[in-house]
């Protein structure tokens, strides 16, 4: 199964991909057209040139950001070697961050799709509750975190009187702040997937539950948790992939200690103009989230609900 | 019953259910015997489900009280009940194998060995070569009878079926409905049915109660009722009847074999056995099923105990094969359905034919003069 299909859950998707009527491909390719062309251009073609350009060398004798085509397969093992910390960082910060979008994102959708059903005013005022942080940019959202969790901020002061935070302890700049950021930035992206699978999810299947002796709790546990899972999983992807490539939640809420890989592809391009290592960061990462989300969707097993 | 029985009575004493201002169900008072099959029949909207779910306790009555045996079960949660339910939709879950949504139940009451006791259940219902299938790759039918299984297998005290085959198609309908009622007598437990279709009420159930908004119209055997309705929803609803205005001019008569007289309209004069009618005096509704109805052509001598009406024009005659259906236009009296068997293979009376109609007193019935003629006729029930 593909990544794109498991993103695109509905019920619909799986079938009309594995029953196309064979009379009318022709008209399909024709319609599908633009959309392979624009493909070709701004993906295939990009996603080549990032390979050839990772195997470049630097023109001997040449100026800074000078390079030529090679095979210089030793800018993988150099970049590897030198930023394997910051990529196991980054996994390890999407990994939480992902974990509690999940944790906030579900109740969440859950109850609006569920608590609030029947009452659709309810259910639309709460769903643009959801997407309206979109509606200012993502960089501005991130700089009011910062003031959110400044030393002078009611969060802090909050803390430090309940004793959760020494009295000197401090939010901004630490992991502990861009994780929050990463959560917040990509809670939306899990809440609305879970939201669409709650939303389809029968009523009468829960009742059945109840009917067969299976209490509230072990009716969410055996009958609504797994027919949601498609949306979990959409939701998990959705958060998980960008929030490991982030370069923005880091570089302001955090230190030079809580570096991500985003961040080190933007100054390896931008700072020291080293693009053969850029890009060869950019594989490595692309290579595994690839992989790493292959394996979590093989083992989520939701294939068939897809 | 006899000794498989294991099902339990189930009371619903004064039970109303109102959603705001509807009162879905209208204190309404039922006895279910233990071991029997009771159908709730009634039109799309009259609450049959509704009073259906309080047994299930997937909904709370207003007021009233459901008791389970003994026991009084109002206030308990749905799985706390000993009570399951086929569902309309069946509501088998996509995410399980049909085993699997069999051993559902069994499993979270921790019976010993489910699968085994699964696989019976499917056996039962001759479905245990599918066991391993997803619900979404079986047929209408092949879902019922999982969902069947599913909730037989939890050996209730008593099964509710929530028009179980109201989305097969009418043979399979009509194959389930034997399979059904085959499947009661097996295991012996109370199946509580609730249907719109007044043929399966009566070809499954041992008792019918008809209900109409919110209220139970009448209760009693599938023949009691068809022979003797009580209310003109009844009458109309449960099969046909022609039902024809009047007034009781004379009676009742005293001794066994008491009829009253009652006035039809144009002095014509019709007797109704005194016990077969609700009302002795005043305006009365008198009706007859069509198929009591005989289609008279010549001056025929009439016995004391037929009534005769007539004459009237024949408007539309309708072969089908085992019966022929005629329409009677009667002045005065409107149009009469007439149902004649083909025995002496028909065709003898054709469309404006003059003829007169003749019924055997004892199949006339008399409801309320108040209630409306027309009640009950066009609702599903005759699907």
């Amino acid at each position: 199964m593909s990544i794109v299909t498991a993103i695109g859950h509905g019920p619909g998707n799986a079938r009309a991909a594995t029953s196309p009527a064979r009379a009318a491909r022709g008209p399909a390719y024709l319609l599908l057209a633009p959309g392979i062309a624009y493909l070709g251009v701004f993906f295939v073609i990009p996603v080549v040139a990032l390979l050839v350009t990772s195997l470049y060398v630097p023109v001997p004798g040449g100026d800074v950001g000078q390079f030529q085509p090679a095979f210089e397969w030793q800018n993988y093992v150099t970049v590897l070697s030198t930023y394997w910390p910051h990529l196991v960082r980054s996994f390890g910060y999407a990994l939480v961050a992902t974990l509690a979008a999940l944790l906030i994102g579900y109740p969440v959708a859950y109850a609006i799709a569920v608590r609030a059903r029947g009452r659709p005013f309810v259910q639309a005022m709460l769903l643009v509750l959801v997407i309206a942080p979109f509606f200012t940019s993502f960089i501005l959202r991130t700089i009011a975190w910062k003031q959110i969790l400044a030393d002078e901020s009611f969060v802090v002061a909050a803390l430090r009187a309940v004793q959760l935070l020494p009295p000197d302890g401090r939010l901004t700049a630490t992991a502990f702040a861009v994780v929050a950021g990463l959560t917040y930035n990509f809670l939306p992206f899990m809440t609305l997937p879970i939201y669409a699978s709650l939303e389809r999810l029968d009523p009468r299947l829960v009742e059945a539950g109840g009917d067969l002796y299976a209490s509230g709790p072990t009716t969410f546990w055996r009958v609504t948790l797994p027919l949601s899972m498609p949306g979990v999983v959409s939701g998990t992807l959705l958060t998980f992939i960008p929030a490991s490539g982030d370069f923005v939640n880091s570089v302001l809420l955090g230190n030079n200690g809580t570096t991500m890989i985003g961040q080190v592809i933007d100054s390896r391009f931008f700072k020291v103009s080293d693009y053969p290592g850029a890009a060869a960061l950019s594989v490595v990462l692309m290579v595994a989230i690839l992989l790493l989300v292959t394996s979590y969707i093989r083992r989520a097993g939701t294939e068939d609900l897809l | 019953m006899d000794g498989a029985s294991s099902g339990t009575g189930l009371s619903l004493e004064r039970v109303t259910k109102e959603f705001g201002a509807f009162v879905a169900v209208d204190d309404l008072s039922l006895h279910v015997p233990a071991g029997s099959f009771f159908a709730l029949l009634g039109p799309s909207g009259c609450g049959k489900t509704t009073t259906l779910r309080m047994v299930a306790g997937l909904e709370r009555p207003t007021r009233g009280r459901v008791r389970l045996g003994d026991e009084d079960v109002t206030d308990r949660r749905p799985h706390r009940r000993p009570v399951n339910t086929v569902f309309q939709s069946y509501a088998l879950f996509p995410h399980l194998s049909v085993l699997e949504n069999v051993a559902f139940g069994l499993r979270r009451r921790r019976v010993a060995e489910p699968l085994t006791r699964a696989h019976e259940a499917l056996a039962l219902v001759e479905m245990d070569h599918l066991a391993d299938r997803r619900p979404a790759l079986l047929s209408g039918g092949q879902q019922q009878r999982v969902a069947l299984a599913r909730a037989l297998v939890n050996n209730p005290a008593v099964l509710l079926l929530d028009e179980p085959l109201g989305a097969l198609d009418l043979k399979l309908r009509r194959q389930m409905q034997v399979e059904l009622k085959r499947i009661q007598t097996e295991v012996g437990l109370t199946f509580v049915h609730v249907t719109h279709d007044q043929e399966e009420a009566m070809t499954m159930a041992d008792t019918v109660a008809v209900m109409n908004a919110g209220r139970i119209e009448q209760m009693g055997s599938p023949a009691d009722l068809y022979e003797l309705p009580r209310t003109a929803f009844v009458a109309n609803f449960l099969g046909q009847s022609n039902l024809l205005r009047g007034t009781v001019v004379e009676g009742p008569s005293v001794g066994p074999g008491s009829v009253l007289a009652v006035d039809v309209g144009t002095g014509r004069r019709v007797l109704v056995p005194t016990e077969r009618a609700v009302r002795t005096e005043g305006e009365v509704l008198v009706g007859v099923r069509p198929e009591k109805l005989h289609l008279v052509t010549r001056d025929e001598e009439v016995p004391w105990d037929v009534n005769v009406v007539g004459p009237g024009r024949v408007t539309d005659v309708a072969f089908s094969g085992v019966s022929t259906q005629y329409q009677v236009a009667v002045p005065g009296l409107g149009t009469l359905g007439v149902f004649v068997q083909n025995i002496s293979g028909g065709g003898e009376v054709r469309v404006g034919d003059e003829v007169h109609l003749a019924c055997a007193v004892r199949h006339a019935f008399g409801l309320d003069g108040a209630e409306d003629v027309a009640s009950g006729v066009a609702e599903d029930g005759a699907a």
